[in-house]
């Protein structure tokens, strides 16, 4: 018999009793569908994030003051990062990996305008920052170079805080805002850049860095500094340089832990990659333990089945069927009720996932090697668990099977 | 009797046991007998005489424990499973008392069947069963589900599903034990039939009116042959 008759056979012997059949696919049906789902919402999220930490650049380093090897607390307080060190990776020789550098300080600070009072973070930065962090502006400019050299008392406002302070579609170029009951002038808007983890840049008002330590810090130490390099692969180098650089220029001596620390948004992807993928990997193992316990399901039935059918088998044999001819048959049975199950759970598991990742509003993402697992998986518990019930019924002695009652 | 002398089935010196727990039963005690072509034989004898034994070794359904069964000539006492699958599928067909067909699927598939086992081509498969269908008047019946259709309709669909690979023999086990009795009539009537175009039937009964249909009578008493007689008043459905 051809395998493609057998597939229909298995289909009418299934047909015929459709809630046992339903019931007996439950298991399948479930365990696919949160395998599909685990791995589908897994990878949008993953992809959400991703995207939010490359769109804030992919070759940017990010030097802190301390040692984070100490954990984050290290770097609160140490003032051992100036802006004379941001001007000497900014000069080194060689130079040419680096495209710009910003200095970077910041705090808290009350701003009032326009009879609104809102607690936002002021960021000191540098006229390079807006390109760094691809911000644009939808009114005015961002902090120029001769600002920042100029000690301008000016600032830009984050999306939100604009609205927040101004109230939404206001011009706000020329305002005057009071940070820290000292007056900037509004030169423009940033764009909307939405929010990452616990920081939200469309909260932040933007200010030259010199102003922000002379007039509203009085410091001369940095908070960070951030490092564009020209493209991703000369990041490893380029984060070298600089760190050799840093130890020549703080006196550190060799050996000694350095008083500053270096991350890359590379690294910071490749950590978030290997959390997300192993969070998704035991999410879908303990999914893969409903798929074994509806595998024993499913080789319970199909042995309820043998013995139902002794008869059938029976006349089969004497109708000329042979061993392996009613091996297949029970085999493509049980294989055919597992990737039904399969492809009822791929649909459930894909639907949940399209409305999870609206509602949640992440990426929609299901990958073909997640739709071949679940078929690979479903056909492999159907032959594993499908194998004994079959090789019962193909054992079956035909005159035995005939006097069955 | 014929004038073929190589039987189609000979049975030589056939002894069945079975084992219950310590003891161990005869069913067949040295049975020789030979059936040749074109033979209409009734098999008789109350229950535990060894008649279903016997129709199980004949079938190739089950092995004797000593003798030699020669089917057209070959000794198949010693096939192995497989082997007598095939025999079953090519020199046997096969009509029972009851479960006769695969439920819920269509007559036609049902008397396909064992020429799916024989790997016939889809299409001659279905142009063959549809032959063997009209031959007992079912064509029409054809796309039914087995279980549509009454019990004298079963057995006419057996009947051509076992004539539709040509076999040697048709071995008929109580075919008419679960029919009233004028559709039962109706049913020996059409093995008389089959005899008569040249059909070799071997009949399996324990009722003398349904035994009367065949040209020749074994009967059997406690696993031997207590006469082997033929039909002197053979009988014919009413037609």
């Amino acid at each position: 018999m051809q395998i493609g008759e057998l597939f229909i056979t298995a289909l009418v012997a299934l047909r015929s009793n459709i809630l046992r059949t339903l019931l007996t696919m439950l298991g399948i049906i479930i365990g696919i569908a949160a395998v599909i789902l685990i791995i589908s919402l897994g990878q949008g999220a993953t992809k959400a994030i991703t995207d939010q930490i490359s769109s804030f650049g992919t070759n940017l380093i990010i030097i802190f003051p301390g040692s984070l090897s100490q954990g984050p607390s290290g770097t609160a307080g140490v003032k051992t990062l100036t802006v004379a060190d941001a001007e000497a990776i900014q000069n080194t020789n060689p130079s040419l990996n680096i495209r710009s550098v910003s200095p970077i300080v910041t705090r808290s600070f009350q701003v009032v305008a326009n009879g609104q009072k809102v607690n936002a973070s002021v960021q000191g930065v540098a006229d390079t920052y807006a390109q760094m962090q691809t911000i644009s502006t939808i009114q005015g400019t961002f902090i120029t170079a001769d600002s920042v050299s100029g000690l301008s008392r000016i600032a830009v406002l984050g999306y939100q805080a604009a609205i927040d302070l101004f109230g939404e579609g206001s011009d706000v170029v020329g305002q005057i805002v009071k940070i820290d009951n000292r007056s900037f002038r509004v030169i423009g808007v940033a764009n909307q850049k939405g929010a990452s983890g616990f920081v939200n840049p469309d909260d932040y008002i933007y200010v030259p860095y010199t102003t922000a330590m002379k007039i509203l810090l009085g410091q001369d130490f940095v908070q960070t500094i951030l490092v564009e390099t020209k493209n991703t692969n000369i990041i490893d180098q380029t984060m070298e340089d600089i760190r050799s650089l840093l130890i020549t220029r703080h006196k550190i001596a060799d050996g000694a832990d350095p008083d500053f620390s270096l991350r890359s948004s590379k690294d910071a992807l490749s950590t978030l990659g290997t959390i997300t993928g192993l969070l998704t990997s035991l999410l879908a193992g303990i999914a893969a333990i409903s798929l074994v316990v509806g595998g024993i399901g499913i080789m319970n039935i199909m042995l309820v089945t043998v013995t139902e059918r002794t008869k059938e088998v029976g006349l089969l044999k004497a109708l000329g069927a042979k061993r392996k001819d009613i091996l297949l048959q029970f085999l493509i049975e049980s294989v055919v009720l597992t990737l039904s199950g399969g492809a009822i759970g791929i649909a459930i598991g894909v639907g949940a996932s399209y409305g999870i990742t609206k509602v949640a509003n992440i990426p929609f993402i299901v990958s073909l090697s997640s739709l071949a697992l679940a078929v690979g998986v479903s056909t492999i518990v159907g032959l594993v668990f499908g194998i004994y019930p079959a090789k019962k019924a193909a054992d079956l002695q035909p005159i035995d099977a005939l006097r069955y009652e | 009797m014929t004038t073929k002398n190589v039987p189609v089935i000979s049975f030589k010196n056939i002894c069945k046991d079975y084992n219950t727990g310590s003891q161990t039963y005869r069913a067949l005690k040295d049975v020789s007998f030979d059936i040749y072509k074109n033979e209409f034989v009734a098999i008789m004898g109350p229950s535990g005489s060894g008649k279903s034994t016997m129709m199980h070794i004949m079938g190739a359904l089950d092995r004797a424990t000593s003798g030699q069964y020669i089917l057209k000539g070959k000794d198949i006492s010693e096939y192995d499973e497989d082997a007598l699958a095939e025999i079953r599928n090519r020199e046997i067909g096969f009509v029972f008392q009851s479960f006769n067909l695969l439920r819920r699927t269509s007559v036609l598939k049902n008397v396909e069947r064992p020429m799916m086992y024989a790997n016939v081509p889809p299409a001659q498969r279905t142009e063959r069963a549809i032959k063997a269908l009209t031959l007992v008047g079912l064509e029409t019946k054809a796309e039914n589900l087995s279980n549509n259709i009454s019990g004298g309709q079963i057995q006419r669909v057996a009947i051509a599903r076992a004539l539709v690979m040509n076999p040697s023999i048709i071995l008929a086990d109580e075919p008419t034990g679960n029919l009233d009795s004028k559709t039962a009539h109706t049913i020996m009537d059409f093995f008389q039939k089959l005899n008569a175009q040249g059909n070799t039937i071997v009949l399996i009964t324990h009722e003398d009116d349904i035994a009367a249909y065949a040209k020749r009578v074994i009967r059997l008493h406690d696993g031997t042959i207590k006469s082997d007689t033929m039909n002197s008043k053979k009988r014919y459905a009413n037609r």
